[in-house]
């Protein structure tokens, strides 16, 4: 068991967090924070939107499976949007989908009341293709409604193809050309440590991603300007939109590589709710150098016909398929998509 | 009138205004940082880094993560200035310009050193004469080449008044001063720095000093050349183009730059558009350029004033034949 409490100036006053965590060896991680002031989402939003997913959701319960459930409800709007859209990215913004949650549900310091709050965490999901599972993550927690989710990739869209912040309120930048997202968040990094802000940024990358040159040039930067208040992920799924990573360009050793450009390095599973977050809160503790997650993850991951296969790296559920996801994932497709729509 | 300052033997290098000019700028605004891919010395952002330290950043050779560190420091709210030489500001980071700072519309000033040829003995490799083409064809990207120091100081204090992206070229090389000390630059608009009735010669950077001379000569020969300085680029000042046009009957772009995708073309596209009048671009014709001394290479690309003043009569004899043919009509 392992108590944690920390004390925070920000610009509208002190926060007190106070986490109490039974670790999880035992499968039994249990968080919870309290916040004096604002940056608190409220985990009421969006509830009830999808009949039966409806899940038991309490502001501030950030209990693993709270967790859990609240990926379960991000990988259907996935599914549902992008069936929706007839085009868009499902493999890796499923593979993703528990390390959006954690990130959203759990660790940032964000305010969907007030998305330019000035102390806000930041994300740079830098594998834009992505951006469907931060949409669902952005609509359950309030940024806007959850019926713009069915707007994904229509002319006039708030949620562009790509994560675009000048459309989409919670987006801070624009991403979606591969490569590029880590060298903003490094430069979002140096601007809130310039300001003295307490804030934190964080960026998700692609496996096949981290075949970009530039993505080196900013581990090389971000290791160069100590920034300790970054912390970026890449979402291992090992499929890229040609194949296999090992087949298509070999990445690896992955770990070797980012613990030699400096960075300390945190290996996990990436769809263990329980290791995301005690990684997460890891990283908040190491001084002088960026922190790099790499997290295994199943490509699909969430429905057996998407799982591991790399043909549906940007290939939406077709209406079986995603019937098909509905049951297995215990959900009515009854009154599809109307009742999701009221 | 500006014009008449063409007999001044005044030079300064705009890179080294740019330097001197941003770390002023330092003092009364905070926002401002400063990133260098490893070229400070040369670009002259050493300046500004000697005195603002902590607001300055070299990120190595590595242009892209240069580009996009700017665009996420200006998405916290600084003004990020970033440099390097030209060729690698539009060419080498290209779409992380692009993506990162113009799609966004980011408040990034990209100011690129060693535009167009008279970097002279690196030869073609460090040469940028597409950097003009390529920025312009980005969306919400304004480009900007003053033509001298005196215009490079205005030009520098009035972007950061700009919230947006903006790539300014300054150059290596030391240019005659041809504007007088209380110019004042105004983004999106061109100046007419000498009247003329016969033609209108319309430059940009070192350009308008060489197309200042060349009017000067053709004064000899009784003909009126009005010159225009185009330090914008993008937008470009519409108004004053189709005016030439029509007053002028007759236009000679110039620029150290490729004719395809630069001035000469940006002009041009408003001409034909507007008021089609007889054309010609004095600029590097679809060429790469080669080591040399930058008086050397002006000579061999045909961008001296002696190649103007010949252009310009074309331009006059084709707008004169025109008139005629009208008139046999």
């Amino acid at each position: 068991m392992r108590f944690f409490a920390s004390l925070r100036m920000t610009s509208e006053g002190f926060r007190v967090t106070l986490r109490v965590r039974f670790l999880a060896s035992l499968g039994m991680t249990f968080s919870c924070n309290c916040f004096s002031k604002i940056g608190v989402i409220n985990h009421k939003k969006g509830v009830g939107i999808l009949a039966k997913s409806d899940v038991e959701l309490k502001p501030s319960n950030t209990s693993i499976d709270n967790l859990k459930k609240w990926a379960k409800q991000l990988r259907l709007d996935v599914l549902m949007m992008l069936n929706k859209a007839k085009s868009g990215h499902t493999g890796g913004s499923l593979s993703a989908a528990d390390i959006v949650t954690a990130l959203y549900f759990y660790k940032m310091r964000h305010n969907p009341k007030d998305p330019k709050w000035a102390d806000r965490d930041r994300f740079v999901l830098s594998k834009g293709h992505a951006a469907p599972i931060q949409y669902a993550a952005l609509a359950r927690c309030g940024y806007f409604s959850p019926k713009e989710l069915f707007t994904l990739r229509k002319l006039g869209s708030i949620l562009q193809g790509h994560p675009d912040m000048k459309c989409t309120p919670g987006i801070e930048v624009c991403t979606g050309s591969l490569g590029q997202g880590l060298s903003m968040a490094n430069g979002m990094a140096l601007a809130l440590r310039l300001d003295k802000r307490p804030s934190r940024v964080y960026a998700l990358l692609g496996d096949g991603e981290v075949e970009e040159g530039q993505v080196w040039e900013a581990a090389m930067s971000a290791a160069h300007y100590k920034l300790d208040n970054l912390c970026a992920f890449v979402d291992f799924n090992g499929f890229q939109i040609d194949g296999a990573v090992t087949d298509v360009m070999n990445i690896e050793p992955l770990s070797e590589k980012w613990k030699a450009f400096g960075w300390h390095v945190i290996m996990i599973d990436g769809h263990n709710m329980g290791q995301i977050i005690r990684a997460l809160d890891d990283a908040e503790t190491i001084k002088s150098q960026p922190t790099m997650i790499i997290a295994r993850t199943v490509k699909g991951k969430g429905v057996s016909i998407f799982e591991g296969k790399y043909q549906y790296h940007g290939v939406p559920p077709s209406d079986e398929e995603l019937k098909k996801s509905f049951d297995e994932l215990g959900v009515s497709a009854d009154g599809w998509p109307e009742k999701v729509l009221q | 009138m500006a014009g008449e300052s063409v007999t001044m033997t005044k030079l300064i290098a705009t890179r080294d205004v740019y330097g001197e000019t941003l770390a002023r700028l330092g003092e009364s605004s905070q926002e401002i940082v400063v990133l260098d891919a490893d070229l400070s010395g040369s670009t002259k952002t050493n300046i500004f880094a000697k005195k603002f330290p902590e607001r300055f950043f070299n990120m190595g050779v590595s242009e892209a993560d240069m580009m996009g560190t700017a665009a996420g420091l200006a998405a916290v709210g600084k003004i990020p200035f970033a440099s390097t030489f030209a060729i690698f500001a539009s060419g080498r980071a290209w779409e992380q310009v692009r993506q990162s700072i113009a799609y966004p519309k980011l408040n990034v000033k990209i100011v690129a050193s060693h535009g167009g040829i008279t970097v002279g003995e690196d030869g073609a490799s460090h040469q940028a004469i597409e950097d003009i083409a390529i920025m312009r064809a980005i969306p919400n990207m304004t480009v900007i080449v003053p033509c001298d120091g005196v215009e490079t100081r205005s030009v520098i204090q009035e972007i950061v008044k700009y919230n947006g992206p903006v790539y300014v070229r300054v150059a290596r090389g030391k240019f005659p001063v041809v504007l007088p000390e209380d110019y004042k630059f105004t983004m999106g608009k061109g100046m007419v720095v000498r009247d003329g009735k016969d033609a209108t010669i319309i430059a940009m950077g070192l350009m308008v000093s060489h197309a200042l001379e060349a009017a000067a000569m053709l004064e000899k020969e009784g003909l009126q050349i009005q010159v225009i300085n185009m330090s914008t680029i993008k937008p470009i000042d519409r108004e004053l183009i189709v005016k030439a046009a029509k007053e002028t009957g007759a236009i000679v772009t110039c620029e150290e730059h490729s004719i395809i995708g630069g001035l000469g073309e940006a002009v041009a596209s408003v001409v034909a558009e507007e008021c089609p009048v007889p054309m010609k671009r004095v600029g590097i014709q679809d060429k790469f350029g080669q080591s040399g001394l930058a008086e050397e290479l002006l000579v061999h690309y045909g961008l001296m004033p002696k190649d103007i003043e010949k252009a310009v009569k074309n331009v006059i004899e084709k707008s004169q034949s025109i008139r005629v043919k009208t008139l046999l009509l």
